[in-house]
């Protein structure tokens, strides 16, 4: 610290402003040199595929003259958005997954904001243990918790109905009615400790002397949850909830691996295995392009949405 | 006893201690219920895994034998498929790290035209579905034969959108006074970074690490359509193929169940023993407002 500050004073003295932006034009080459090999990477493994998915959704194989000719790429602009909107298995699809994020997103961050609080009252014994099994599941792939959780939603091999069986309660997780349900409790139990833990970050950066204020002014518990903690960590409420909705839109792991296990799920139950279907079942990369930029917009769309509703409400929380 | 009371009540009316702890107790049971499960399933054969209650051991334990099963199944293929996992997200998680930390610090310690817009680009990144890349980057990279091989999996994992938002933020906290007396001292500008400004960042690149080790480890769209040759596939692309093969051989379900007792073990072991690192990469995002 101390060379640090020395350092100052004696580059003021040697050298004057002008000396100084001559160097920092220099360096501007040295910062294209730490910036543009990501910078290339990033082009190259996110932009690029955009740009191709659009321009390729542009595009069909159409055969020439009578349908004798060879087959040919033909421009075809909006086609495959039509074909892919107007196709009842992927309207139905974007349906249920409309329907998925309502239950999911507010499901996801209820569970992580209430089990941070509870955490954070100070009056919990163990409360870092607590904290260390809800963040657990997190490092568990997507696959091998859906492979779990379907030997736990399979009567002959899971002990939860089993005994709710014998309580003379018979629940079908893997009906068409309650599939949604038990494929949003997968994610909730791979992802509610992960958002508890950031929101646990944001209580911990409360000063404490808010709190005494608080304190000395006679608040309770619930109003110092009501008034000082949740607005806040607003602004790691709407992160969670923004990272909710972009998952959960791209529902496609879960749903592909139970699909074995029940009727239930298609093979075009959600947009992206449409788009998988599409791709590799028919290899019609094209509709899977259009259906790959629809999740997409509506991904983006949905993010600033929610981003404006946010911050309409009066606070900065973004 | 009664002071305590007392001082708990004067401070929380609205918190009983017994309502909490239970309520602690039983989302811990929940998070629990498929570790615990899959462990006891995972020493039990294939009868038994039907046939015994779930949430306690069988007669005849078999742990061992299910695991050097798991490891000579066709061909010993489980230990290829860890080892992959390892491969993927080892080498995939260390030059992501490398690539993001020195963008970031580019970004937080030059000005260069352009350079909020190039930021901006990439967060953006951090929005687009990772669904949504996958799809196109197959077609991408089957004009130029890259499909199938190591690289399709192992080039698309070295990108970090989110490792260089952590990276700008640390790399913001570092004083330019350090960098300028550096410099005085005749370091020159990649030196400067290499020698003192990651060494002063370490947390937060140990964080992004952690965090693509096990984006990568998880992934399964990537690996699912990139590749078809069972010899390079990770670990969870690897079970699935096993979990498709249960009416064959109904001993696939013990294989299944034991492959992802192991596999989980193992990554909730190294998550786990680096734990206080990731820490550092919560409270960077949870401080930006």
């Amino acid at each position: 610290m101390t060379a640090a500050a020395t350092a100052i004073t004696a580059d003021d003295v040697l050298h004057g402003p002008t000396d100084a932006r001559r160097r920092s034009n220099k360096r501007i080459g040295v910062a294209l040199l730490f910036v543009l090999p990501f910078t290339l990477m990033f082009l190259a493994f996110y932009v690029a595929p955009i740009i191709y998915a659009i321009v390729d959704s542009t595009f069909a194989m159409k055969s020439s003259g009578l349908g004798f000719g060879p087959q040919q790429h033909v421009f075809v602009f909006l086609d495959n958005y039509m074909a892919a909107l107007s196709s009842p298995d992927f309207q139905a699809g974007l349906g249920r997954l409309f329907l998925f994020c309502l239950i999911e997103v507010p499901l996801m961050v209820v569970t992580a904001g209430v089990l941070a609080l509870l955490l954070d009252t100070g009056k919990t014994l163990w409360p870092r243990g607590f904290r260390v099994i809800y963040f657990m599941p997190y490092g568990v792939p997507g696959v091998i918790a859906t492979l779990l959780w379907g030997f736990l939603y399979i009567p002959s091999t899971s002990p939860v109905l089993q005994g709710l069986s014998r309580a003379g309660i018979d629940l079908q997780p893997l009906d068409s009615g309650n599939v949604l349900f038990a494929i949003a409790n997968i994610s909730l139990w791979l992802y509610a400790g992960y958002n508890m833990i950031v929101l646990t970050a944001a209580l911990n950066s409360i000063p404490t002397e808010i709190y005494e204020a608080a304190r000395i002014d006679r608040a309770g518990e619930w109003a110092m949850v009501w008034r000082i903690k949740l607005p806040l960590i607003r602004p790691s409420i709407v992160l969670v909830t923004l990272f909710t909705i972009i998952g959960t839109l791209q529902l496609f792991v879960e749903p592909l691996v139970l699909s074995p296990l029940t009727t239930a799920i298609n093979s075009t139950f959600t947009p992206n295995m449409a788009a998988y279907n599409a791709a590799f079942a028919k290899n019609n990369s094209s509709v899977a392009a259009a259906m790959a930029v629809i999740v997409a917009v509506i991904a983006f769309a949905m993010s600033i949405g929610f981003l404006k509703i946010v911050n309409r409400k009066g606070s900065e929380a973004w | 006893m009664v002071s305590a009371a007392t001082s708990v009540g004067r401070h929380s009316p609205g918190f009983p201690r017994f309502a909490l702890a239970v309520a602690l107790v039983i989302a811990a049971v929940y998070f629990l219920l498929p570790v615990v499960w899959v462990l006891l399933a995972s020493t039990k054969s294939p009868g038994d895994l039907f046939a015994t209650n779930g949430l306690w051991f069988s007669d005849a334990p078999q742990l061992g034998y299910n695991i050097s099963r798991v490891f000579t199944e066709s061909g010993g293929a489980f230990g290829v498929w860890v080892a992959n996992s390892v491969l993927y997200s080892g080498v995939g998680a260390l030059v992501a790290t490398l690539l993001a930390t020195a963008c970031g610090y580019g970004i937080a310690k030059y000005d260069f035209f352009g350079k909020e817009q190039l930021f901006w680009l990439i967060l953006a990144g951090v929005l687009v579905p990772a669904t949504v890349i996958a799809l196109p980057l197959y077609f991408l990279l089957n004009t130029v034969n890259l499909v199938g091989t190591y690289w399709s999996v192992l080039l698309p994992s070295m990108v970090s959108p989110f490792g260089v938002y952590l990276a700008r933020i640390h790399a913001a906290t570092i004083p330019d006074e350090v960098i300028e007396a550096a410099r005085i001292d005749g370091a020159g500008e990649g030196r400067i970074f290499a020698s003192i400004a990651t060494r002063m960042i370490v947390p937060a690149m140990v964080t992004i690490f952690l965090f693509q080790f096990v984006t990568i480890w998880n992934n399964y769209l990537l690996p699912l359509v990139m590749l078809s040759d069972g010899a390079k596939f990770p670990v969870t692309l690897g079970l699935t193929l096993w979990n498709s093969q249960t009416q064959r051989d109904p001993y696939f379900y013990t294989l299944v169940v034991t492959g992802s007792a192991v596999s989980m073990v193992v990554l909730i072991g190294v998550m786990m023993g680096l734990q206080r690192f990731w820490r550092a990469g919560m409270t960077a995002g949870a401080t930006k407002g």
